[in-house]
Order: C-alpha cells, then structure tokens, then sequence
C-alpha cells in the first residue's frame, strides 16, 4: 500500500509532548511558530528569548538557540541580542502578565526605538503558571485568585488593550490581533506571525502580534467552553485586526 | 596614537579601556556621576562598529547587556550606585546562566537617592553579589585613572575566562577626577570557549539554551556547586598592593580612592618615623585573604579605613582573625576625605 504523507511535525518543532494543560493553546501557537521558521528557513538562524510564566519551557519544544529572560524583559533582552548579532532572527515569546505588566516599560520601549525583531505576545487574560491571579488583561467581572468576586474595575482598572497601544508607537511597523479558537483564525494567526517574521527578514522593523488564547484550568472551564469564551467574552472586547502595517498604512 | 599621554577623567579612562578591549555594545541610562561614560560611548561606540543603546530603563540597560553576553559579544553597562540597585535582577540572572558582561559602578553616596559625591557604601552590594541567589561578581577596584583603564581591560577577560558578570567599582572621585594615563591596546583578546556556547543561531548544530532555571531534582544544586567551584578557582587572580608594609607595625586596609588618600597620608606619616603601611586590595572579591593573614602572622595591627560606615573591615577581620584584628575609621559617605583627616586615626591606632 502506497503511504501519503499529508501532516507532519515541522522539523524545527521537537518530538516531545507539551508540559501545558489539556485545551490550553500555547502548543498550537508553538506549531504555528515552528511552521513559519521552517517555511522561511529561519530556524538555523533563530535566537529565541523566552519570558516567565508557562510559555518559559518555549525552549524545550523548538530546535533553535534561546536565552531565557527575567520577569517582563524579554524586549529589552532581544534588543542586546538583536545589536549584537544583527544578523540573527530575534524574536520573543510572552504572555499577558509578562508583557502587559511587569514588562510594560520595556515592550513600549522596544517597540518605540523600531527594533528590528519580533513579539509573540499570548494574551489568556490570566497568570497561569502562578495558579490563576489577575492579569492586567483579565476582563471586567472575570474571577480569579485576586479577584474573586471578579474584576472591579473602579477598585483594579480595566483590561490593557496591547495591540492598539503598540500600534500607537512610531517605532512599530506590524501591530496585530489574531485569536485561535477557530481553524479560520488559527490560519490567520499563522499569517500574522509570518507577516511580522518577514517584516524582520527584510529589515523593515518591529512586529507585534497579539494572540488571543485559552486558559481552561484557570478559567475553571472544560477546553470547549474555553475555546467558546474566546468568541463570546474575549473578542468583543479585544477585537481581532490589524492596527498598524507599514505596508497597508496605519488603520 | 597608542600610546600617547591623555589627561582624562577615570570615567573617560574606563571608556577607552572598554573600547581597547574589544567591547561592542553598551547599554546605558543617565545618572550622575557615571554620565560620562555613556556619553563618550554614544560617539564611539558607533566608530568601531559596534552599537550603543540608552535604554528606558537601568533594568532594562541591564537585560540588553545579558542578551548581548549571551550572544557571546563583549558588552558594558554603568551605571551609579540608585541604578546599579536596579540593575541587580538582571546581574542575578547573568550569574545565574553564566553569562559575561562588564557592570561598572561609580558609587555615590546612599542609601536611597543619597547624593553625588563619593563614597564606597555599595562594598557589600558587590562583593555580596548583590541580587538575589548564591552567586558572587568578581569585582576591581582601581584608585587611579590608569589602574581604571588597565583593568577595564581585565574585566572584559575574567568574564569571558569565568563566563561571570565582572563588576569594576570606582567612586566619584575616580570617575571625574583628571588625570594622565597611557592608553594601551592589548596584543590579542582571548574569549577562551565561547563559540562552545554563545548563541548565534544553530547553523547544522545542536540547539543552546542559556538560561538559570533548573527545575529537576538535582539540577540547581549541580548548578550552585558549579558556580561556587568557579568562585573558588578565583583565588588564583587575587590582586592587591602592598606599600611601605615590610617593616609596619600597623597596616592600613583601604581601597580605591581612600586607598590613595591614605598612601599620601602614610608617606607623611613615614617622614616623621611612624612605620605605617599600607594594603591595597585590587581585587575585592576574590578577597586577598592569604596575603593579609601573612601580614597578621608577622604581628602587625591593622585599621581599615573606608569611605563608609564598615562594609569591607568584616573581610579584613574575617582575613587576619587567627592572628588578630582589625580597628577601623569611616569617612562619611558624600564628605570629601583630605589625607589629613587620616592623621589622627592612625596616630591613634598605632598608640593603641
């Protein structure tokens, strides 16, 4: 019998399973990242920074080199990487507490002085790897560990819009909300990725790309109603969009 | 060009000495009295190549100099003793994945915003460590304008051969003191293993990790006995100077600018028939332990004099406390110490 061979691991992705939790989609948007650096061959000349939270074990799932970086400062981290080895492909990867709080001084600054590298930005709206807490994106009403009778906005102010704060800064060339809860946004997702990993190749500047994902155990929900909240709770309020393409003009 | 004279500022003389040494990128934030520093680089740096960022931020100054140091590039950042506070986390996580850099520090006077002037309150700061974990900095303390040049040079190879965050500490009196030095170009620049383990993308090889998160059993503790066994093979490059201490009674313990200040006192204090001498350590940490309890073997006193209220008197005791121990005068952090205040102390101590 004659095998086909239709789907298949990229090459840059490592045979191993993920340590996330069932339904969570940080594996997916790892899949995503791998497709596009084997596809543009990027790989071999990839130099990862990984943040803290769940996505820090990034490094244990890509065949690429990576540094690992304190609480928020991935940016500031892939800036010396970045003016060190200029010829090297810089990206990071961070969540929504990493990057939208700790690290809110350095991914404004990074992205305003137009470094030429690339954010992955995955926005659950929760901490995750700290069992739960409130995030700076975590939505109005929602409950968590420190909020448990769910966000007060007028006592903890409200969810941090990142992608259209990005978009805002001179420096930014790429500025973009996907979401994987759905085949067509997933595909869309990995566009976005190769959008802002291109803009990077031809020199042309600072990606961003913020990606709305689930958080089932720390939502307290099963994988489905989890996808389903991306739909119903998360996009009314962070719209899916490009906010800003050098290339298009800014929207 | 090498090799001719230049009246310049102890920061200027760290500056160049950085550039001699091949560095290639520095990552800076302003603050007083270092500014001269990131200053100078903002020109020259763009001249050799290499490339120069004012960060948002002294913690972020820091985190582009452990991405640098982890690419395998010869990097400096500087900094005055509020922002080396700041800079802390990212020295913690340097030494944590082992990673080279150079972290320079012009003390003032603190604690908090502190003032301007000069002190050497930040000893502990340094010679602990400083952040957070078990882990230690090999930290220089130059006195003189060339001393600070000469081991700027130093600094960039000790990172490199330790992979360790070097730590050289001046005070303001160094930093904006002129004076002349001879600027010098070493022959080579030995990065020892790094192409063992920098990052510069796999190119047919395996992947590298840096990092200092070690979560299985076992592995942190491997990574603690690693580092510390690194911080041991340190006692080989002790540095110090000893003058006039041959045939002291008392010998003074003091570093840096203080310990040029004293020397001056010592020498008037020679001309009048005291045997006073002096110890110099170079390097803080390693700390010059051995060559300290040798003089203490002899039967000497000792006063440490510091520009502090007793940071590095500790060590001296810790050094000498087999055979005996250490009194100690503090110049007060911000006041500028004369060779005459040191007069008194020492009369006194070699009449005790």
């Amino acid at each position: 019998m004659e095998e086909k061979l239709v789907f298949t691991r990229p090459e840059c992705v490592v045979d191993r399973a993920t340590h996330y939790c069932p339904g969570c989609q940080h594996g997916v948007a790892h899949r995503l990242i791998g497709e596009v650096l084997d596809e543009m061959q990027l790989a071999d000349k990839s130099i990862l920074v990984s943040s803290i939270g769940c996505s820090v074990f990034l490094y244990n799932y890509l065949h690429i080199d990576a540094v690992e970086a304190p609480h928020g400062r991935a940016p500031a981290v892939a800036t010396g990487v970045k003016r060190a080895r200029p010829d090297n492909f810089v990206f990071t990867y961070q969540g929504d507490g990493d990057l939208a709080s700790i690290g809110m001084a350095e991914i404004m600054h990074c992205a305003n002085r137009g470094e030429n590298l690339s954010v992955i930005f995955v926005n659950n709206t929760v901490y995750g790897m700290t069992g739960g807490q409130m995030a700076p994106t975590t939505l109005e009403g929602q409950k968590t560990t420190t909020s448990p009778r769910g966000r007060d906005v007028l006592h903890d102010g409200n969810a941090i819009r990142m992608a259209e704060i990005i978009a805002q800064l001179e420096g930014t060339s790429y500025s973009t909300r996907v979401a994987l809860d759905t085949v067509l946004h997933i595909k869309q997702t990995k566009k976005a990725i190769k959008k802002a990993f291109t803009l990077q190749n031809e020199k042309k500047g600072f990606g961003f790309v913020e990606i709305l994902a689930t958080c089932p155990t720390n939502w307290k929900m099963s994988s489905l109603d989890a996808n389903e909240r991306i739909a119903k709770e998360l996009i009314p309020y962070f719209p899916l969009g490009t906010y800003k393409d050098i290339e298009q003009g800014a929207k | 060009m090498a090799n001719e004279r230049l009246f310049i500022k102890g920061n200027e003389a760290i500056s160049r000495g950085a550039l001699a040494a091949g560095c290639k990128c520095f990552f800076g934030y302003p603050i007083t009295p270092q500014n001269d520093i990131p200053e100078f680089f903002s020109e020259e740096m763009l001249k050799t190549g290499g490339d120069f960022v004012q960060a948002e931020s002294e913690i972020a100054a820091a985190n582009m100099l452990l991405g640098a140091g982890a690419a395998g590039i010869r990097a400096m950042s500087s900094s005055s003793s509020p922002g080396m506070s700041l800079k802390q986390e990212a020295i913690s996580y340097m030494a944590g994945s082992r990673v080279p850099a150079v972290l320079v520090n012009i003390v003032r006077g603190g604690p908090g915003l502190g003032d301007i002037g000069p002190s050497q309150g930040d000893y502990y700061q340094s010679t602990r460590g400083g952040g957070h974990g078990d882990y230690r900095l090999f930290v220089l303390a130059p006195s003189t304008a060339q001393e600070a040049y000469d081991l700027t040079i130093k600094a960039f190879d000790v990172a490199f051969k330790y992979r360790t965050p070097v730590m050289i500490q001046g005070d303001a009196i160094l930093g904006q003191m002129k004076e002349p030095i001879v600027p010098w170009i070493p022959e080579t620049l030995n990065n020892y293993d790094v192409d063992t383990w920098c990052l510069h993308g796999t190119k047919g090889r395996k992947e590298r990790l840096v990092k200092s998160l070690f979560l299985n059993d076992g592995e942190l503790a491997a990574q603690n006995l690693s580092l510390q066994a690194t911080y041991d093979s340190w006692t080989s490059e002790v540095m110090y100077e000893e003058f006039e201490c041959a045939d002291a009674e008392l010998i003074i313990v003091a570093f840096g600018s203080i310990a040029r200040i004293t020397k001056s006192t010592i020498r008037t204090l020679r001309a009048k028939g005291h045997k006073v001498g002096l110890f110099r350590p170079i390097t803080l940490y390693p700390f010059p332990n051995e060559a300290l309890e040798n003089l203490a073997k002899q039967g000497k006193k000792f006063l440490t004099i510091e520009h502090n209220l007793g940071q590095m008197v500790d060590d001296v005791r810790l050094a000498v406390r087999r055979h005996a121990d250490s009194d100690f005068f503090g110049f007060l952090p911000g006041n500028l110490p004369s060779p005459i205040d040191c007069e008194e102390p020492i009369l006194k101590a070699l009449k005790a």
